[in-house]
């Protein structure tokens, strides 16, 4: 249980300090979050704390949000829901009924924010959540839910679309394309696999293998099989982390020669770090990467944003920075940009302000549907190329040309 | 159903599948029959049906990964874990197990469920909740067009488990230490008034168990991913292939772990790979039925 003051005190001893200073002018927009600090999704959690706190930080060091003739800094209330979503939706009506509190930032995973989300629709409490991905949250018809984020079923999507162009290329039909899924049988992945099948429905290619993975035990050597009979030209896979290290580490050992692979949790999993030369080719999913040509005026290029990070957090300077961070900055963003725009500290007229944001920043576009999630900023595709990730996907982004096929 | 179907008929259509699949399973059902033996061990000396078994499998495990990150070479694991596991085994036994071994069945079910659950989360506390594994970095040998493949670091490993099940073999028949075990496992109070220590065997057999399970456990991080809370696969399994085999039956241990790792990947080709563990159960549910009707048919001879 952590409540974060930091910038009051700030202000306090601005106050103190340099009596009638600009600093000491800004007053305070209290924001609440129950975010996993401990518990299983503890490092994520903490990832995405770091991203509001950095955003925070930055808005105060350019002078704050600035409408009406003031200027405010956020400040956040923490609370730890020990990655347990009936513990997330506790302290959420705590920060409400107790803490009062009118602005929400989200809670780490689809799981916890499904848990809180009742709550700030029954309280009509704005959330803008960065890390809550699964499309059963946007079908609910909440009004107060907006994420910044792409909804799961595009994480893997795109790959169909790739194939699709890659078959062209070579003068084939889209719909000769033969799809293999494998998922693991979650909320998550199913969005995956619910995606891909829909895009490779649009092209009408087949699903030769459609399979389920174990939550444990982790050996897919019966479907590898399966793929070496029946040859598909894109093998997707997902199951978190473990999904990925499997995939990797048997697509290698039984030699298995699918064109295309694509996997999600490639990073979290640390294929290249654990695998070395047996990841190459292998595309991954992810929500943002520091090559992308994105930027807006607060945070500069998506390069500079990963700079300044790195420098602010030292945990980060031998490790990529997460998209979980990069995405919790986002949504501290938009609360600036609808704050602004609303121009008052009603919280029906922010979450109109919030739902009518149009917004360029480093993390991508952001634009919300009806429903409350991102339509504007793609799901990207990484492939590992000697043993780095360079975007290859959307054609848009690229950096570098796909190698293709694998092997 | 269609499905299933069309699953079946490529088992017809290349028949090298079928080889495929018996290798496959084979290398699978050794490494839990190692874990298997280890709980028969403790089942038959003690009457401890240990619900910790896989759990003590994932430490040895984690013991293998943490020596290799260390820069330690990963083969060297092995017998690192099995002696840090006996270490723990043998803690365990003097901790927990000789205070319940006395008690009623639920009893050291609870007692050993309850470490289990103690041994997850402290793993999950040490080192992560990530799925690790250790790579060997070695080839892989292909037969058949490419079609069978054979990780040397699973071939390995299966050489390792072999080894090691054949010297817990040669143990027991041949040292003291063994032969008490075995005296205490058919008459305890024969064994004592002989003037067998039976506690120290039940520390021994309990500590050799853990030792066991955690040689497999490093030999298992090398050919494929552990998590802290994936204790309870290898738990189930386990006990599947103990209550297939009897207690006290080592080659049946040993052929009903290989059997089961066969017919899991069959299942697990027809039924779908989400199935395999379904599969196990199931095998054991057909195992208990069996087992009950040969029995009712034994006591109505009595009658």
């Amino acid at each position: 249980m952590m409540r974060v003051k930091l910038s009051l005190l700030g202000m306090v001893a601005g106050a103190i300090l340099l009596p009638g200073t600009v600093l000491a002018a800004c007053e305070t927009i209290t924001l609440g979050s129950a975010i996993s600090l401990t518990g299983k999704y503890a490092t994520n959690g903490m990832h995405a704390k770091n991203g509001y706190e950095f955003a925070i930080q930055k808005i105060k060091d350019a002078g704050g949000v600035k409408f009406g003739g003031k200027c405010y800094n956020f400040n956040v209330i923490y609370y730890d829901d020990e990655s347990k979503g009936d513990r997330a939706a506790t302290l959420a009506e705590r920060l409400i009924n107790q803490d009062k509190v009118q602005y929400m930032l989200g809670p780490y995973s689809s799981g916890m924010t499904k848990a809180i989300a009742p709550v700030t629709e029954k309280y009509q409490i704005p959330m803008i959540e960065a890390e809550g991905a699964s499309r059963s949250l946007f079908n609910k018809g909440y009004k107060y839910l907006f994420a910044v984020l792409s909804t799961s079923e595009q994480y893997l999507a795109s790959a169909i679309t790739l194939a699709a162009e890659k078959a062209k290329e070579s003068g084939k039909e889209p719909s000769s394309v033969k799809v293999a899924v494998a998922v693991e049988n979650d909320p998550f992945s199913l969005d995956i696999r619910a995606g891909v099948l829909e895009d490779a429905a649009r092209y009408g290619m087949q699903a030769v293998i459609d399979e389920k993975l174990p939550r444990d035990l982790s050996d897919m050597s019966a479907i590898l099989t399966k793929v070496k009979l029946l040859k598909p030209d894109v093998l997707i896979v997902s199951g978190h982390s473990k999904g990925a290290a499997t995939a990797v580490r048997q697509i290698d050992e039984q030699n298995v020669k699918a064109p295309m692979v694509a996997v999600t949790h490639c990073e979290a999993a640390d294929v290249t770090g654990k695998f070395g030369a047996a990841a190459n080719d292998i595309l991954c999913s992810t929500q943002w990467a520091e090559t992308l040509t994105y930027e807006d005026p607060l945070f500069g290029t998506a390069a500079n944003f990963n700079t300044e990070v790195k420098a602010a957090y030292p945990d980060y300077a031998n490790k990529k920075v997460p998209y979980q961070l990069a995405q919790a900055s986002a949504a501290v963003y938009v609360f600036k940009d609808a704050f602004e725009r609303a121009g008052s500290l009603d919280k029906e007229v922010l979450r109109d302000a919030i739902a009518a944001t149009d917004l360029e920043t480093f993390y991508g576009g952001i634009k919300f549907s009806e429903a409350g999630n991102n339509i504007a900023k793609p799901m990207v595709l990484r492939q590992i190329q000697d043993g780095k990730y360079n975007v290859v996907a959307p054609s848009a982004f690229a950096s570098h040309p796909l190698n293709w096929p694998r092997n | 159903m269609e499905q299933f179907a069309s699953n079946f008929g490529l088992l017809l259509q290349f028949p090298v599948v079928n080889l495929k699949i018996v290798i496959d399973g084979v290398m699978i059902g050794a490494l839990f029959a190692l874990s298997a033996y280890g709980l028969a061990l403790v089942w038959g000396v003690m009457n401890v049906k240990n619900l910790a078994q896989g759990d003590f499998v994932i430490a040895g495990g984690y013991v293998c990964w943490w020596l290799s990150q260390k820069g330690l070479p990963a083969l060297l694991g092995v017998p690192i874990a099995f002696l840090v596991m006996a270490g723990i085994g043998w803690v365990v036994y003097k901790v927990v197990i000789c205070r319940v071994i006395d008690r009623d069945l639920f009893t050291t079910l609870l007692a050993t469920f309850g470490l289990a659950i103690i041994m997850a989360q402290m793993l999950n506390l040490m080192f992560g909740s990530d799925t690790q594994s250790v790579d060997l970095g070695y080839e892989t040998l292909y037969f058949m067009d490419g079609f069978i493949d054979v990780p040397i670091a699973k071939l390995l490993g299966v050489l390792m488990a072999a080894a090691l099940a054949i010297g817990v073999v040669l143990f027991m028949k041949y040292s003291r230490m063994g032969q008490a075990i075995r005296a205490t496992a058919q008459d305890v109070r024969a064994a004592r008034v002989l003037g067998i220590n039976t506690d120290k065997v039940y520390a021994f057999t309990f500590s050799l168990n853990a030792a066991i399970c955690g040689a497999a456990g490093a030999i298992i991080v090398m050919v494929w991913v552990i998590q802290p809370f994936y204790g309870i696969t290898h738990s189930v399994r386990a006990f599947v292939i103990v209550t297939a085999a009897g207690l006290g039956n080592l080659p049946g241990v040993i052929a009903a772990g290989l059997g089961i790792g066969a017919l899991e990947q069959y299942g697990a080709h027809i039924f779908g790979i989400g199935y395999q563990q379904a599969i196990a159960v199931l095998l054991l549910l057909l195992v208990l039925v069996f087992r009950l009707l040969q029995q009712r048919r034994v006591r109505q001879s009595l009658q």
